[in-house]
């Protein structure tokens, strides 16, 4: 009995020992929204650095969100996340501070996408991403040219009926409060209650909600009139010239994708290796060519072929215009009321 | 018994309690959970009218849903029984068929059929009528409700039939009963466990899911399913969400009683 034992024990000690040696091996792990980044990144990424990048994928913010909040953000170092949730992040104490003079691509970036309200100096986020919301809509299907939210929330008789919103919730007020004239972040019981009245009254001439499809409808033709986001508008456009993108004359809100490195990060250099190198002009290119998101990156703005900005005119907001909506912030206490709200809107008939 | 006992413990009771313990803390500003404090709040909230008509539109859409299912359920497992034995195998395959393609996907090939410009619209135009609005409505919520879960009907009742002892119509038919008053006073009686059974699942099931609403009703339909998620993923307040599933839980598990009791006194007057 005595020697297999033995025997085990220096299997044990060897297999240690090799775990050792792969542990020497920089890695690092990044979750991301699937496809929000090049496929060979990881063999880019260690080409460049030596680094071995583990990417992990989540679908929605809130999933990552809820991996984080209960692991306290073991077992990651770059994430991928929303503006708001890289907020509430923050505020949770759960990211480490960025460091400018390990990032030098950050001098890539726009002056305005240093300045935004969610974080000023980018002290704990960098912007991947950013964008309006708005409506897109088929030119050769409406009878006029929507230009306010109104066209939606009250539509006219010609698009009654083909007409979807987005589900997300903070998406789904929004529009009502922006045609109030009120902030995309209000939590005041009365601009809750005017804004569900409105959606209530809107929701009975909605084709959908829909949050991954809207631009498919307006292909085909089910639906003439979408509320989307400015990228994925361009979806649609690209398989067809006729939908066109317009920001309303009530405004916008500014949505922004960040990256952020967690406080638990077992390898904080090397994240700060992956966010600089994901802000080089090269990924950034990729980027915009592929999801069709405008960059907060003005070297990979700059690298793009003027066409496809003809193409897709709301590629070409300038960064200024964008800076004058309001981004959506996390809302604190003011979430339970804002939620019940929304209930009720979907509970109605 | 004991690894029976285990598993139940390690995959029911366990949740179940966590659920539970949640309910007595509250949602921590930026989301997660506020440990510091004991409060009854979300017992309180969850007791606004607002959820009860939820609630009441999911149990009135899961309700037809199972209805139909029976309806539907009930002849086809009824055929199955009186099918050669070789048959019988073959068709209860067919019916489980689905199965191995995923929910999601099966769902949306319903959106194909039903949208507008699908096939079905398609096929009515071609002869003249619609089109008509099939899709993003309670109809097809019902439809994709009642498509998913027949088949569980279908097996429950194929069961009861099975277990059920041919001597006893035999005798009914010999006492000069006709077919259907056979049917009526000896089949259906006799296999009420089996049905129960089979509204209990389609009901449950209904009441839970979240992505036919989401999918099939173009998201303009909330039900229990839906709310639930709702709270855990977007509103992510977990403990509000478990609050009402802790509700929704002493609900169903009422209403398993209630059935168990039912399936027993229907066993007892055999």
């Amino acid at each position: 009995m005595r020697i297999p034992t033995l025997v085990k024990g220096l299997a044990a000690a060897a297999i240690l020992a090799v775990s050792a040696t792969a542990a020497l091996a920089e890695k690092i792990v990044v979750s991301n929204w699937d496809g929000y980044m090049p496929k060979d990144i990881a063999e880019k990424f260690k080409a460049a650095t030596g680094i071995d990048l583990e990417v992990s994928v989540h679908a929605t913010n809130e999933e990552i969100m809820g991996k984080v909040t209960a692991s306290g953000g073991q077992g990651y170092d770059v994430l991928f996340v929303s503006s708001p949730f890289a907020e509430a992040l923050n505020k949770m104490g759960l990211l480490a501070p960025i460091d400018a003079a390990k990032i030098p691509n950050l001098k890539n970036l726009y002056p305005e996408a240093t300045q935004l309200k969610h974080d000023p100096g980018n002290t704990f986020s960098v912007p991947y991403t950013w964008g309006t919301t708005g409506l897109c809509y088929r030119s050769d299907l409406v009878k006029s040219e929507p230009d306010s939210w109104a066209s939606l929330l009250n539509p006219a008789d010609d698009v009654k009926g083909k007409t979807t919103m987005l589900a997300t919730d903070r998406w789904l007020m929004a529009p009502a409060f922006l045609l109030a004239g009120k902030s995309v972040n209000t939590t005041e019981q009365a601009d809750l209650d005017a804004a569900r009245d409105q959606l209530i009254a809107t929701k009975k001439t909605l084709l959908a909600y829909d949050d991954t499809t809207f631009y498919s409808k307006l292909v085909s033709g089910e639906a003439s009139l979408v509320e989307a986001w400015d990228g994925w508008c361009n979806y649609g456009i690209a398989s067809k010239p006729e939908i066109k993108y317009v920001i309303p004359k009530e405004g916008s809100d500014l949505w922004v994708d960040t990256m952020v490195i967690t406080k638990a990060a077992a390898n904080p250099e090397g994240a700060a290796k992956f966010i600089d190198f994901i802000m080089n002009a090269d990924n950034g290119k990729w980027m915009v060519e592929n999801i069709m998101y405008k960059s907060p990156n003005k070297a990979a703005m700059d690298a793009l072929d003027p066409a496809m900005l003809k193409q897709y005119p709301n590629m070409a907001i300038a960064p200024a215009e964008l800076l004058k909506f309001e981004q959506l912030r996390d809302l604190g206490d003011g979430m339970k009321a804002f939620s019940k709200t929304v209930s009720e809107i979907m509970a109605a008939k | 018994m004991l690894p029976g006992l285990f598993w139940l413990m390690a995959l029911m009771v366990l949740p179940c309690l966590l659920i539970f313990g949640l309910i007595f803390f509250e949602r921590g500003i930026y989301g997660g959970i506020d440990w510091s404090a004991m409060t009854l709040e979300n017992i309180r909230r969850a007791f606004d009218p607002l959820y009860a008509v939820i609630l009441w539109d999911s149990f009135r859409i899961a309700g037809l849903a199972t209805a139909i299912a029976l309806l539907v359920g009930y002849p086809a497992a009824y055929a199955i029984s009186k099918a050669p034995e070789k048959a019988q195998t073959a068709l209860l395959f067919l019916a489980i068929l689905p199965f191995w393609t995923n929910y999601l996907i099966r769902t949306y090939a319903w959106i194909v059929l039903l949208n507008p410009a699908g096939l079905i619209n398609t096929a009515l135009a071609s002869i003249g009528l619609g089109p008509w609005p099939l899709l993003y409505n309670e109809f097809a919520v019902v439809l994709g409700l009642v498509y998913n879960y027949t088949p569980f009907v279908i097996l429950a009742i194929f069961a009861a039939l099975q277990r059920l002892d041919p001597s006893y119509a035999e005798a009914s038919r010999d006492l000069g009963a006709t077919a259907a008053t056979t049917f009526w006073r000896i089949t259906l009686p006799l296999t009420a466990p089996g049905v129960a059974a089979g509204a209990v699942f389609v009901f449950v099931l209904s009441i839970g899911n979240f992505i036919t609403p989401d999918l099939l009703g173009g998201g303009k339909f909330q039900m229990a399913g839906n709310l639930i998620y709702d709270q855990f993923l977007t509103a992510r307040d977990w403990p509000f969400g478990a609050t009402l599933s802790a509700g929704l839980i002493i609900i169903m598990l009422i209403l398993l009683f209630a059935q168990a009791l039912f399936s027993r006194r229907a066993m007892g007057e055999r």
